[in-house]
C-alpha cells in the first residue's frame, strides 16, 4: 500500500525541496509522523509544543480537511493523498 | 522615504520585508501588516483630515500604500445611521448602523479591502489578479480590476447566487465556477497561489487586503465625534474583519486621536454556518469546523482562517457571539428595511437579528451605544426574500377597479 503526502512550498526548504512523498502510512497521524521522521526539521512547523497539529495548517485527506473525518486517526487506503495546506480566510 | 509598514507574524513575532505573502514560513499563522507608530505620529495629525474628502483615503497613512500611490477612486466614506425606530422597538437608545451597503462602487465592505490589496498588486508587479470569493469580494474584485486593468480571475462557489455571478461576470472578469462549497475554492486558490505567480487578493496579498477594513472602524470612531461606542456588532465569515475593527480602534486610541475605552466586540454568525459563535458559546480553545449550510451564503465559511483571533478578541473584550436561523434571517432583513430604510444582504440580516438577540439577553444594554455593522446590500441577495414578496393581483388603469380594491389592500376604509 502506497499514499501520497504533498508539501507546499514554504515547507519545502525543509524536505531538500522535494514536492511529495510516497509513505506506507495507514492512519494521516502515521502519515504525518512519517514526514517528520524524513525531515526532522519540519516537526516543529507541523505540530506545537503541545504535539498538536498547528493552530494554522490545514491537514486535508484528498478533498476533505481531518477535522471532518474524526482527526488524525483517520485510516488511509491505498492512493491517498494528504495535503498540508495553510488556512487562508476570504469572503 | 523609509517604509513606515511591514509584514510580523501574529503569532511568533517574527517581522519579514514587504513580500506577497500570508502566512509565517516558521509556524504558518498568518502575518498582518504592522507599522511604525512614531514615525506614523509626526507624519500625520488628526486635524489633517479636516481637508480631506470623506472616504477610505482620508486614513491612507494608516494603511500598507506604497510611495507615491494615487487612489483611482473615491471608495468607501459610508453613512453612519443613527436608528430612529429600530433601536427603540429593541428597547435601546443608542442604536448605530454604520452602512457599508452602499459602499461605492460595488455595495460591499469589500470595496475597502480590494482598494488595499490591488496597491499592493501593482507594487509587487502582478498583471494578473484574482480570488476565492462567497461573492462580494468577487463583484469587488472584477470592478477594481477592470477599471485599473488588471487581467482579473475570480473563484467561486459553482452554486453561488446568480446576481454574485453576474454582478461579476459584467466586469470581463473570468469566472471559475467549483463544484464545492467556499472552503474548498479557498484551498484551491491557496494552491494556485503557491504554484502560479499570481495576485490573488485574500491570499497570498492578504495582509495587505485586511488592512482596508480597518478604515470601517475609523470612520464609525469619526463619525461618533472621535469617539469610540461600548459595543461592536460584526458579522464573522473568515472572522477578519472583527479584529481590523479593532485594531483601527486601537490605533487611533495609541496616537491619541480618540480616548482609549474597553469595546465589547460582538459577532453574529448564521446557525447554518457558526463556528466562532459556537466555539465562543462552547467555550472552546480551538473552533470545530462546519459544513455550511445557510441562505447567508457571503458568511458560509465553515474554516474561518481568522476565527482563532476572532474567539480570543470576542473573549478578551467581553463580548459575545450568537447566531440565528435562516427564517430569523429573513425577518431581519424586513424588519431593518422596514424601520430604518436600510436593504441589507443575508449577511445584514444576521447582524441586525444576532443584535435584537444580544440586547434581549442583555448582553448590550440599552444605554449603552453600539455599532451594527451592515457590510453588503440586499439588491445582491434577492433571491433570499423573493418568495415572501408574491406579485398582488394586477388591476385595469381605472379609477372603478382602484376603488375596488384599495379598501381590501389598506385593510381599513378608505375616504377619497
Amino acid at each position: 500500500m502506497a499514499i501520497t503526502i504533498e508539501i507546499p512550498t514554504a515547507f519545502r526548504r525543509f524536505t531538500d525541496g522535494v514536492p511529495k512523498v510516497d509513505s506506507g502510512a495507514t492512519t494521516v497521524a502515521e502519515a504525518l509522523n512519517d514526514l517528520t521522521a524524513r525531515y526532522p526539521a519540519l516537526s516543529r512547523h507541523v505540530r506545537d509544543d503541545q504535539g498538536q497539529v498547528r493552530l494554522f495548517l490545514n491537514v486535508y485527506l484528498n478533498e476533505e480537511d481531518i477535522r471532518f473525518l474524526g482527526g488524525e486517526s483517520c485510516p488511509l487506503k491505498d492512493g491517498d493523498r494528504v495535503l498540508l495546506v495553510p488556512s487562508i480566510a476570504g469572503g | 522615504m523609509k517604509e513606515v509598514y511591514f509584514l510580523r507574524c501574529r503569532e511568533c513575532g517574527r517581522r519579514y520585508a514587504n513580500i506577497p505573502q500570508s502566512f509565517c514560513e516558521e509556524c504558518f499563522s498568518p502575518l498582518e501588516v504592522s507599522y511604525d507608530y512614531e514615525a506614523l505620529r509626526q507624519s500625520v495629525k488628526r486635524e489633517d483630515l479636516t481637508h480631506r474628502a470623506f472616504n477610505m483615503w482620508r486614513y491612507s497613512e494608516f494603511l500598507p500604500l506604497p510611495a507615491g500611490f494615487t487612489p483611482s477612486q473615491a471608495i468607501g466614506g459610508t453613512p453612519l445611521i443613527r436608528s430612529r425606530k429600530l433601536g427603540h422597538q429593541w428597547g435601546a437608545k443608542n442604536i448605530y448602523f454604520k452602512n457599508d451597503a452602499v459602499c461605492f462602487p460595488t455595495l460591499s465592505f469589500k470595496d475597502r479591502v480590494v482598494a488595499t490589496a490591488l496597491a499592493s498588486a501593482r507594487r509587487f508587479g502582478f498583471q494578473k489578479i484574482g480570488c476565492s470569493s462567497t461573492g462580494n469580494l468577487a463583484n469587488a474584485v472584477a470592478a477594481q480590476g477592470a477599471q485599473q486593468g488588471f487581467d482579473t480571475c475570480v473563484f467561486v462557489p459553482a452554486d453561488l447566487e446568480p446576481a454574485k455571478i453576474l454582478n461579476t461576470a459584467v466586469y470581463g472578469a473570468r469566472i471559475f465556477r467549483i463544484n464545492g462549497n467556499y472552503d474548498h475554492v479557498n484551498r484551491l486558490c491557496t494552491q494556485i497561489a503557491d504554484r502560479f505567480r499570481w495576485g490573488l487578493v485574500n491570499v497570498n496579498l492578504r495582509p495587505y487586503y485586511a488592512e482596508g477594513s480597518k478604515t470601517h472602524g475609523y470612520e464609525i470612531a469619526e463619525q461618533l465625534g472621535w469617539e469610540l461606542p461600548d459595543n461592536v456588532v460584526v458579522p464573522m465569515a473568515g472572522g477578519s474583519l472583527i479584529g481590523k475593527i479593532a485594531k483601527a480602534f486601537c490605533e487611533l486610541a495609541h496616537l491619541g486621536w480618540v480616548e482609549p475605552k474597553h469595546v465589547k466586540f460582538f459577532g453574529a454568525q448564521a446557525t447554518g454556518c457558526s463556528p466562532i459563535a459556537d466555539g465562543v458559546k462552547r467555550n472552546l480553545a480551538r473552533f470545530e469546523p462546519q459544513k455550511p449550510n445557510t441562505i447567508a451564503r457571503s458568511l458560509a465559511i465553515g474554516n474561518p482562517a481568522d476565527g482563532p483571533f476572532a474567539l480570543r478578541l470576542i473573549r478578551e473584550s467581553g463580548g459575545w457571539a450568537e447566531d440565528i436561523s435562516d427564517p430569523e434571517i429573513i425577518d431581519a432583513i424586513k424588519l431593518l428595511a422596514e424601520t430604518e430604510g436600510i436593504f441589507a444582504e443575508t449577511a445584514g440580516g444576521v447582524t441586525a437579528g444576532v443584535t435584537g438577540k444580544l440586547i434581549q439577553q442583555g448582553r448590550i444594554k440599552p444605554d449603552e451605544t453600539t455599532v451594527v455593522c451592515i457590510t453588503g446590500n440586499g439588491l445582491k441577495t434577492t433571491d433570499a426574500i423573493a418568495a415572501d414578496f408574491p406579485l398582488t393581483e394586477a388591476i385595469a388603469p381605472r379609477i372603478e377597479a382602484f376603488e375596488a380594491v384599495i379598501e381590501n389592500r389598506l385593510g381599513a376604509s378608505v375616504q377619497a
